[in-house]
């Protein structure tokens, strides 16, 4: 069978009466928590996780595909309509989205950045169906050294790359890192900081973990700064369809989007922030208006939009054929897949095909919902910007600790809800970014246990490491991510690496 | 972990909070070495046993550690914003509530107060109306996960009372 079988009997699977329900679900959840200012997708995948415990493996796949989805959609509306976007890989969207908002230009902005995202999800998903079998078989030439390279390559993206620090970003890995060492040793069974308490066992849930750091830290965050610098929602003013001339300035910047945004997130090379900044750039160099640019150019929409989108859904090839989460949120999916004890990778695109597949096509169909869905009821997730701040965030940490309380309702778990919650919140005062925490806990262990693997083939040779071609090259380009960014900075040039990067992806 | 507590209107030499979070980070490689100490250290076939990663992971906070030291001298943090501590505590005190709460007021209880206190951090210190509604509101949440969705929360006197 080729790919376009596999997709076909996928879209089969999806279109399934139950699993188009638990789609709508998901893509409508993801969308009402993806407005809310202050949620990003990671922190919307995380919340919502606990909604999909008790459903069989693909519909609750089915439905994260949905939030997932849906969570990128709803932040851009948060950055068009309030200047403070809700995900960081809006933060371009917000610089002229929100302006064409304040020019009684709205309806446009969302529109295009709808259909943007739209078009770019469209043809993401359908190149990530086309692409993930040829790094499948790639991929099954892989073994362990080729892991640790890839794993050693995605650490040093996610944490030194991109930000404006390479001290602050390997700390906040390490910290992961050593956090993920708490539990019991996959190869020995001995258990390793645990200090006794059996609620350490298991380890670390990864979303207690990141509901703590994004939604507890978040929220100590802004309560912190007081009652400074009160936000305006923009009304949406005007018509909210796009005219000709939109149209004309729009549909180059969709495409061009895609094409920076798809490959960028393929990469273990970090999420959809370097990509938005990368096609903002591009259109600010390719436009025939670049004198609008910074007050509301439509085109500083679309194409951030788009490749926004777009690399989100490049994101899911290294996670669905590799196992690797290269962003907070792939991370947090990962964790969603590991409930049901499936492992993301080569294999599970042969053990259990109507899986992935049926996932691949419900992110087709969680697209064409969402545009459906979300042009008709824009006034009602204006809303959902308009509600109070105090009554936002107690709602924010009610549901935050609901996520916890369900997944293990003990005292010992909100404790650490608690604990990494504050650890959250210092992290963000002193300039730490957050997600590589969370890629750190998730990928340490399976990093260790390739590590250990590759050793004990070649007999605790380590020379084994680099003496494939595949692994050394991994290797070489993890460690160019790592100097060419400090000598960059050194040099005085780290403000582009620092606008690239943000908290949370 | 409360090193981030200081005031820095302006970059202060030395940065006293990286300091601290040098300490911090030196003081988790210690643990790990004092806790992984107590592995047996056969490393097998691949010469690695259980303590090796750890001790490498401990080794390499203990470099971050300088080079945070070495950051804190030179003023390389980034300015800090004022941060508003009143908020803070009520927020912290709210989930500190919920957890203590938690097993013998049930779910309801014990999160409504969360929300309220919460809201309180915000701003909106009316207690008598924000208690009441958390909980009415934490309630119905409730219902939805517990009932409908079976998610295990821990009911207490007041879901006793309906169900």
């Amino acid at each position: 069978m080729n790919t376009f079988d596999f997709l076909l009997q996928g879209l089969a699977i999806a279109a399934q009466p139950i699993n188009l329900f638990y789609a709508l679900i998901g893509v409508t959840l993801g969308t009402l928590v993806g407005v809310l200012p202050g949620i990003g997708p990671a922190l919307t995948v995380a919340l919502l996780l606990p909604v999909t415990y008790q459903l069989d493996p693909a519909g609750s796949l089915i439905m994260f595909a949905g939030i997932y989805y849906g969570g990128m959609y709803g932040g851009s509306t948060t950055s068009i309509l309030l200047n403070t976007p809700g995900e960081s890989a809006s933060i371009v969207t917000a610089l002229e989205g929100n302006k064409m908002a304040r020019a009684g230009r709205g309806g446009p902005a969302l529109a295009t950045a709808a259909i943007g995202s739209f078009v770019a999800g469209l043809i993401a998903t359908i190149a990530l169906a086309f692409i993930a079998p040829f790094v499948v078989k790639f991929a099954l030439a892989f073994g362990p050294r080729e892991y640790f390279a890839l794993m050693v390559l995605a650490f040093v993206t996610v944490s030194a790359a991109f930000g404006d620090s390479t001290l602050r970003g390997l700390t906040s890995l390490f910290i992961g890192l050593a956090l993920a060492i708490i539990g019991i040793d996959q190869l020995t069974g001995q258990t390793r900081m645990s200090f006794g308490i059996p609620d350490l066992l298991d380890g670390i849930e990864v979303t207690t973990l990141a509901v703590a750091m994004f939604a507890i830290g978040e929220t100590l965050y802004v309560a912190a700064q007081g009652s400074r610098a009160p936000e305006k929602v923009e009304a949406v003013k005007g018509s909210l369809w796009m005219t000709k001339k939109d149209w004309a300035r729009s549909w180059k910047p969709w495409l061009r989007g895609t094409a920076i945004g798809f490959p960028i997130g393929a990469m273990p090379a970090g999420g959809a922030d370097v990509s938005s900044f990368l096609s903002y750039s591009a259109e600010k160099q390719f436009s025939k208006h670049p004198e609008e640019f910074g007050k509301g150019a439509i085109e500083g929409v679309a194409g951030p939009e788009a490749a926004n989108n777009a690399s989100a859904a490049g994101t899911l090839v290294p996670l669905l054929t590799l196992g690797l989460p290269t962003t907070a949120t792939a991370a947090i999916m990962l964790a969603g897949f590991q409930q049901f004890g499936l492992q993301p990778g080569p294999l599970l695109f042969a053990t259990n095909p109507q899986l992935v597949w049926g996932l691949i096509a419900s992110l087709l169909i969680a697209n064409f919902m969402l545009l459906v869905l979300n042009l008709p009821l824009i006034g009602l997730w204006v809303r959902l910007l308009t509600i109070p701040k105090p009554w936002l965030y107690a709602g924010i940490l009610m549901f935050a600790t609901l996520g916890t309380i369900g997944a293990n309702p003990s005292v010992f778990e909100l404790g650490m809800l608690l604990a990494f919650g504050l650890l959250g919140y210092v992290m963000r005062v002193m300039g730490y970014p957050i997600a590589p925490v969370v890629v750190g806990l998730i990928l340490g262990p399976m990093a260790e246990q390739q590590l250990r693997r590759a050793l004990s083939i070649s007999q605790g040779d380590p020379t084994v490491l680099v003496s494939s071609p595949i692994a050394a090259t991994l290797l070489v380009l993890a460690v160019l991510a790592l100097v060419v960014p400090l000598i960059m900075r050194a040099r005085g040039r780290g403000e582009v690496l620092s606008q690239v990067a943000g908290a949370e992806d | 972990m409360t090193t981030g507590n200081h005031n820095h209107t302006h970059a202060r030499r030395p940065d006293w909070a990286a300091l601290a979070v040098a300490v911090v980070l030196s003081a988790i490689a210690a643990v790990i070495f004092f806790d992984v100490n107590r592995l047996e250290s056969s490393g097998g076939y691949s010469g690695i046993g259980p303590a090796t990663v750890p001790e490498v992971i401990a080794f390499c906070l203990v470099g971050l550690a300088i080079w945070t030291v070495v950051a804190a001298f030179r003023g390389d943090f980034p300015e800090r914003e004022h941060q508003e501590f009143p908020p803070v505590i009520w927020i912290v005190g709210g989930l500190a509530a919920q957890m203590l709460l938690l097993t013998t007021a049930g779910f309801s209880i014990a999160t409504g107060i969360l929300f309220a206190m919460t809201a309180a951090g915000f701003g909106k210190r009316k207690l008598w109306i924000s208690i009441p509604a958390g909980i009415a509101l934490a309630f119905v949440v409730w219902i939805a996960f517990a009932q409908l969705l079976q998610l295990s929360l821990p009911a207490g006197p007041l879901e006793r009372l309906f169900f």
